[in-house]
């Protein structure tokens, strides 16, 4: 008790009410409310220093590089690519040119498959974990093989279903043609039209096992008293996951449905795995078009300025939801 | 609350991040230096049954160079499907090996890179000379009227292969050397779920390999003499119309090659399900497919008239596998001993052996083991009748536009709608107004 040190007993007396005294104690005070409040921002600088070093500089770089007429004659020093000012977006914006006509085919085919597949697995994933919260026999092994898909490596997984899709030797055609006598001849699912029926397949089989798992970790944090109380007051299944499960799922289900789009737009081993680099139009995902350009065509300004128009469409995307939900949460806290 | 939105937050970040995030660098020029002349880096190719078996049998011919040179060559094979991006990666940020293997179309395209040092004559008298090389196999290795950007090393060609009972069944005595009597021999043998004619749809350099020789034949290149692609012309056209025939009016392919890409008609082949494939040194694969080689022969791939060889009937690209220095190499005197060794007479008769391949070196070729049937028919087309591909800087887009429009006429055909000269002439206008932005 009395092993204080003379100097910080002085700052001790000091400092709560003048600051005067020992020179120590003139110094500005750093308030406890703004020390405490540095604490975690310091923790959070390795995370920050990584972030920048590997997302945000290439960011950076890749928006420098959508500005300039960037293709293998300067792959070498691309800081001598000469200059391109905004003719990059201009070629990816002319709709009625072939390459922003086929850009906008892809951004369109690009939405309606996040919406099958963020839909479908989101709603997959709630209904199986509601399922599962029931105590019964076999609870444990049917959660193991739920959560199979998202345990193994995309690539081996996404080239199985390619094979199972295959026409003519493939298990799809099989079962379905062979089996069931479903369809008149054996479909084509990886190429034409079908081909977006089996992208959306694949994806959903691929990502509902992570909404399974976020909203089995969402369920758990549900008082059982809740749906006591409502089951004495007479409410039916129904009517508790309508007025307690999925109200009390909200904040999960708001950061799962985003991670979940972002994901599926930005989805690029699917399709490439699934149908090469070349997709079928109906399946033209934009992640693999802009791989085209930039990677295949070798026209990585053009490439870069695509990537650029995504991220501020994502950007806008997720900071409306974002704030639309946020602003929901508020209503409802009030 | 807070915390899911700090995590939405950071997830948004970083999935936004990944969406642009493009590296760059540069790297330094000049035409190589002798820094480091104990040591050199090689990418090999994948050219075997798989990675471990290349490193297999280059690891001796590493060390038979090393003895001799006291050059320790550190190699790493690369899978064909990383190895034009890992091309890249090296060329942006200058940071690649010292000697590497290129697919021979790509010569043009990486040429324009500037990354590769030219082959001039200087640099080809240090390995013995141009001479030494079959002309056509120098001519795919860099643009008409430049320096070649590399050497060749493996050559292949492309051959007609035939399943003699399938042959025989259909009381056919010899395999065709036209279109017209492949069609007509086409419609005797697709009966009966089996089919004439194997191909794969789903890969567009497949795709460009046919189309390209058919349109040799038709009196097409698919480029000016000033690079400017001309897909739309009328020989293009009808090159790309006669080969989709094959499925949509012929009705002698099986309309589920379409969606092939992964060799899936060598194993229709193998297994007796189609009678012809149109293949470059198909020997080792029918032969890991159960296949015996009197089960099957090979003829020349046919042309409209006449014999390959003779005229305008080019019937085969100069297939095959180009060895490049990297400019900026720290051991460019190594490198161009490297380059001399592994086209040595004795290591191409040696290698070219191992793989299947045909030697680009005509000393080589004249090893007796390479007068095979089949071999004899690889090289003799190679030598007389086999064209290179464009070599053009955008060779590589060529293979992506056309290949896949080609891919989608296959994809037209195998759904039973028609294919027209406008629909085949729209495919091939999208594919090149995408070449001209």
């Amino acid at each position: 008790m009395t092993t204080v040190a003379p100097g910080r007993t002085d700052r001790a007396d000091n400092g709560a009410s003048s600051g005067k005294g020992d020179p120590r104690g003139r110094l500005p005070r750093i308030p406890d409310r703004i020390r405490h409040g540095g604490l975690p921002y310091l923790l959070l600088l390795p995370a920050v220093a990584l972030e920048l070093l590997v997302h945000l500089i290439p960011m950076v770089i890749g928006i420098v590089m959508s500005f300039r007429r960037l293709t293998q004659f300067y792959i070498r020093n691309w800081g001598e690519a000469p200059w391109a000012a905004l003719d990059n977006y201009k070629v990816a914006v002319d709709f009625d040119a072939p390459i922003g006509r086929a850009l906008l085919h892809s951004f369109y085919v690009t939405c309606l498959f996040t919406v099958f597949a963020v839909g479908l697995s989101w709603l997959f994933g709630v209904a199986a974990a509601i399922m599962m919260q029931e105590n019964f026999r076999g609870r444990g092994f049917l959660r193991a093989v739920f959560l199979t898909p998202y345990a193994l490596p995309v690539y081996a997984a996404v080239i199985t279903w390619a094979f199972m899709f295959q026409r003519d030797n493939g298990l799809i055609n099989h079962v379905l043609h062979d089996q069931l006598g479903l369809t008149d001849q054996p479909s084509f699912w990886l190429i034409g039209d079908n081909s977006f029926v089996a992208l959306v397949v694949v994806a959903v089989w691929k990502s509902w096992p992570f909404a399974f798992l976020i909203v089995m970790a969402g369920l758990q944090n549900i008082p059982r008293e809740l749906y006591e109380a409502a089951a004495i007051d007479g409410a039916g299944v129904w009517q508790q996951i309508r007025k307690i499960t999925l109200p009390s799922l909200r904040p999960v289900n708001q950061v799962l449905v985003l991670v979940l789009f972002l994901w599926t737009f930005n989805d690029f081993n699917t399709p490439y795995v699934l149908f090469g680099r070349a997709a079928p139009e109906a399946a033209d995902l934009i992640s693999v078009h802009i791989y085209q350009s930039s990677f295949v065509a070798w026209n990585f300004g053009s490439g870069s300025a695509m990537s650029v128009l995504l991220l501020l469409f994502l950007l806008l995307v997720t900071a409306a939801y974002l704030l639309l939900t946020s602003r929901g949460r508020r209503g409802a806290d009030a | 609350m807070r915390t899911s939105r700090a995590a939405a937050a950071v997830t948004v970040v970083t999935a936004l991040a990944a969406v642009t995030g493009c590296g760059g660098g540069t790297s330094t020029d000049g035409g190589g230096s002798n820094e480091s002349p104990r040591t050199l880096t090689y990418w090999a190719s994948n050219q075997g049954p798989n990675v471990e078996a290349d490193k297999k049998i280059l690891t001796p011919e590493l060390k038979k160079f090393e003895k001799q040179t006291g050059i320790k060559v550190k190699l790493e094979v690369v899978p064909w499907s990383d190895l034009l991006n890992r091309i890249l990666a090296a060329t942006t940020s200058g940071q690649g090996p010292d000697v590497l293997n290129i697919g021979n179309t790509w010569s043009a395209s990486l040429q324009a890179t500037g990354a590769l040092l030219p082959w001039d004559r200087k640099n080809f008298d240090a390995i013995g000379g141009r001479d030494r090389f079959v002309g056509s196999a120098v001519a795919s290795a860099g643009a008409q009227g430049k320096d070649p950007a590399a050497v060749p090393l493996y050559s292949l060609a492309y051959a007609l292969y035939y399943n003699k009972k399938m042959f025989a069944d259909a009381g056919i005595s010899q395999p065709p050397a036209t279109w017209d009597q492949l069609i007509a021999d086409g419609k005797k043998l697709s009966k009966n779920g089996k089919w004439a004619l194997g191909t794969e749809g789903g890969n567009l350099a497949n795709n460009i390999h046919q189309v390209f020789v058919l349109g040799k034949q038709h009196g097409a290149d698919f480029f000016d003499s000033s690079a400017r692609p001309t897909f739309t012309s009328d020989g293009a056209v009808a090159a790309v119309k006669q080969y989709v025939d094959f499925m949509a009016k012929d009705k002698i392919i099986a309309p589920g090659n379409a969606e092939y890409a992964q060799n899936q008609s060598l194993q229709d082949f193998a297994r007796g399900m189609t009678a012809m494939v149109l293949w470059q040194a198909a020997a080792s694969t029918f032969a890991a497919q159960g296949m015996k080689p009197a089960d099957w022969g090979v003829a020349p791939v046919p042309v409209p008239a006449g014999a390959p060889g003779t005229g305008r009937n080019t019937n085969s690209m100069v297939a095959g596998i180009n060895m490049a220095v990297f400019k900026n190499t720290r051991n460019i005197d190594g490198a161009k001993k490297f380059v001399k060794f592994m086209t040595s007479d004795a290591e191409q008769k040696l290698l070219n052996k191992t793989y299947g391949s045909i030697p680009p070196v005509k000393a080589a070729q004249q090893d007796p083991a390479f007068s095979a049937p089949d071999l004899k028919i690889l090289r003799d087309t190679l030598t007389a009748s086999a064209a290179p591909l464009p070599q053009v800087p955008t060779e590589s887009q060529f293979e992506t536009a056309v290949g896949t429009a080609v891919k989608e006429l296959w994809a037209d055909a195998a759904a039973g709608l028609p294919v027209t000269t406008e629909s085949v002439k729209a495919h091939l206008a999208k594919a090149q107004q995408q070449m001209q932005q």
